[in-house]
């Protein structure tokens, strides 16, 4: 008899998980995968954390996490961007539980240490019971690597990791595109939608290029517009496009016309949606060419670009992912405003986007429905796969990567490479 | 501090009225309680109250609310099926302002919602801006949906609060 005790085998294939056209159900449900995800993608990769609207001044702050670790990214007195780990060199407490605000500095509620903007502790009360003991030198808040391109700021806990620009690649024309939706005016960050759904962080990951959805998880969505918008959010009827842009990113042009918001300002006429409020720009003294700017601008971009693995630039606003557990995420949209623009302007966009998202929304509450389905149909079924094989029948290669029809699943299909490459690295 | 009590028991049975149209989804008869120029709105941060410059979760002038009731009626939205069930109370009324032209009350609401295996509550302080009417005894110019818990991360509600 053979007395070898049988081991179990604890290592996850992740070669086996992740295939060419599909996905295994685990990656929904397994809390060891998550934890895996936590060290192997969130502290290791670029992690979006913040637009630089958000923190405009000196002091400014806002606080989030990247994985299941709370930073701070704020401003310090030379405008330097820093990212902060939230918890005292000390003891641990958090140096601070606001979302967002203002501060001359972060003071530990506990025993009073206290740091500066750049996070060095600059004092600790009653110092002498330490005698030579605390080099303060020694004790800053943990910094964070943190990069910038166009605006959008990246942290990473790695501090080898490759420079933000190499791992945008071609991601980066997208993003000078989506802030063309400005009208010439900075992008300006005004709030946000915060919501939750019972669900895996990557189910929302692949609907951000996910055209197939739309016309019938969004049914009541489109029946509340008019006719014009309606046939403009038929994605389907044209020729749009779904690319791999290469390390997990990928974009979907759902309106092929609204990619470069200047093409043809003259020479398209405006939405009758906008009718109305291109008038009051006029009446407000505008040029034509700027008031057909800032219209084009309001109604937002034709493309969806998602950046793995957190943060994607949908249209008219940032979508912000946060996992919280192996079956919970957090989502925040942030609503894009035209800084300094024409506020009747701002005001409609932001009515746009409490149209469409938040928990009152006439989108987002269909979307986080058909997510907890997914997450509570995967329940079932131990052994069978996420199919990811859509459009590749039709998928070519481009210069960027490869690209198949609006309604391919190619953006998910990159996602999921990455997301194997980064775990059995 | 006098209590004008008539005026108390007259706005407390159209407040009660209202709530009792939403908790049973009678969304025709609720329409016509609004003033057309009325906004329903929900605030995201209760001190940001320049609501138009800012991003609510709900800023409904009439057209919005025809659209809303609509879609909770025309069962497009996953989310809407099956419906949420709704029991609200409204109580703690207080006359806050009361002019010829308008009447300002605050109110506490406590709703709670079933639907699937949840059963979740919602509480708010609730403002409304009322102004006479001949017909109906009131009319809605404003109503202020202030959740308690409003900053936080939400889950989907698909109906009117």
């Amino acid at each position: 008899m053979n007395s070898i005790i049988p081991t179990q085998n604890i290592e996850i294939d992740y070669n086996e998980l992740v295939q060419s056209d599909r996905a295994h159900t685990s990656l929904y449900k397994d809390a060891q995968i998550f934890d895996d995800e936590m060290e192997k993608i969130f502290y290791k990769t670029w992690v979006w954390v913040a637009h630089a609207s958000e923190i405009p001044d000196v002091g400014s702050y806002k606080t989030m996490n990247i994985g299941k670790q709370p930073v701070i990214a704020v401003r310090d007195r030379k405008k330097k961007v820093h990212v902060l780990l939230n918890r005292c060199r000390h003891r641990a407490a958090t140096v601070c539980e606001h979302k967002k605000g203002k501060t001359n500095s972060f003071v530990c509620p506990y025993h009073g240490w206290s740091y500066a903007l750049d996070g060095s502790l600059r004092g600790v009360p009653s110092p002498e019971s330490y005698g030579e003991c605390l080099d303060k030198s020694e004790f800053p808040l943990i910094s964070l690597r943190i990069e910038e391109y166009n605006g959008m700021i990246f942290a990473s806990f790695n501090h080898e990791i490759e420079p933000l620009e190499d791992f945008l690649g071609a991601a980066k024309k997208w993003i000078d595109l989506f802030m063309k939706q400005g009208a010439g005016y900075p992008i300006k960050v005004l709030g946000e939608h915060r919501f939750t759904f019972p669900g895996n962080w990557k189910i929302q990951l692949e609907n951000t290029t996910d055209a197939y959805h739309f016309p019938l998880v969004h049914k009541s969505f489109l029946s509340s517009v008019d006719e014009q918008t309606e046939e403009l959010f038929n994605f389907e009827n044209q020729p749009g496009y779904v690319e791999d842009l290469g390390n997990g990113h990928s974009v979907m042009v759902m309106i092929p016309e609204l990619v470069d918001l200047d093409e043809e300002l003259m020479q398209r006429p405006i939405q009758e949606r906008f009718e109305e409020l291109a008038q009051a720009l006029r009446d407000e003294g505008h040029e034509e060419l700027e008031v057909r700017r800032i219209v084009r601008a309001v109604g937002g971009s034709g493309f969806n670009l998602n950046l793995f693995p957190n943060i994607a630039c949908s249209m008219a606003f940032f979508r912000v992912m946060q996992p919280i557990a192996v079956d919970k995420t957090e989502i925040h949209h942030s609503v894009i405003t035209m800084d300094g623009g024409p506020q009747i302007a701002n005001q409609y966009r932001l009515r746009l986007h409490e149209h469409f998202q938040g928990p009152f929304g006439f989108g987002t509450p269909d979307d986080a429905e058909a997510w907890e389905r997914v997450q509570h149909g995967a329940s079932a079924g131990n052994d069978l796969w996420i199919m990811l094989n859509r459009g590749l029948t039709g998928e070519v290669k481009t210069e960027d990567g490869l690209k198949s029809d609006v309604s391919a699943e190619t953006g998910m299909r990159a996602a999921y490479q990455q997301w194997k490459k980064l775990m059995m690295s | 501090m006098k209590i004008d009590l008539n005026l108390l028991n007259e706005v407390t049975a159209f407040i009660w009225a209202e709530a009792d149209m939403l908790d049973h989804s009678e969304h025709e008869t609720w329409i016509k309680l609004w003033n057309e120029k009325g906004v329903y709105i929900i605030p995201i941060d209760p001190s940001l109250t320049d609501y138009e410059n800012n991003l609510n979760y709900a800023y409904d002038d009439h057209h919005m609310r025809q659209l809303r009731v609509e879609r909770l009626k025309n069962g497009e939205a996953i989310s809407t099926a099956p419906k949420a069930n709704t029991v609200r109370s409204v109580s703690r009324i207080r006359i806050l302002k009361d002019d010829n032209d308008e009447i300002i009350l605050r109110c506490a609401q406590n709703l709670r919602e079933f639907r699937k295996e949840n059963l979740k509550h919602y509480t708010a302080d609730v403002i409304f801006h009322l102004q006479r009417d001949v017909e109906q005894g009131f009319k809605i110019n404003r109503k202020i949906i202030n959740l308690v818990n409003s900053t936080d991360t939400l889950a989907g509600i698909s109906y009117i609060l």
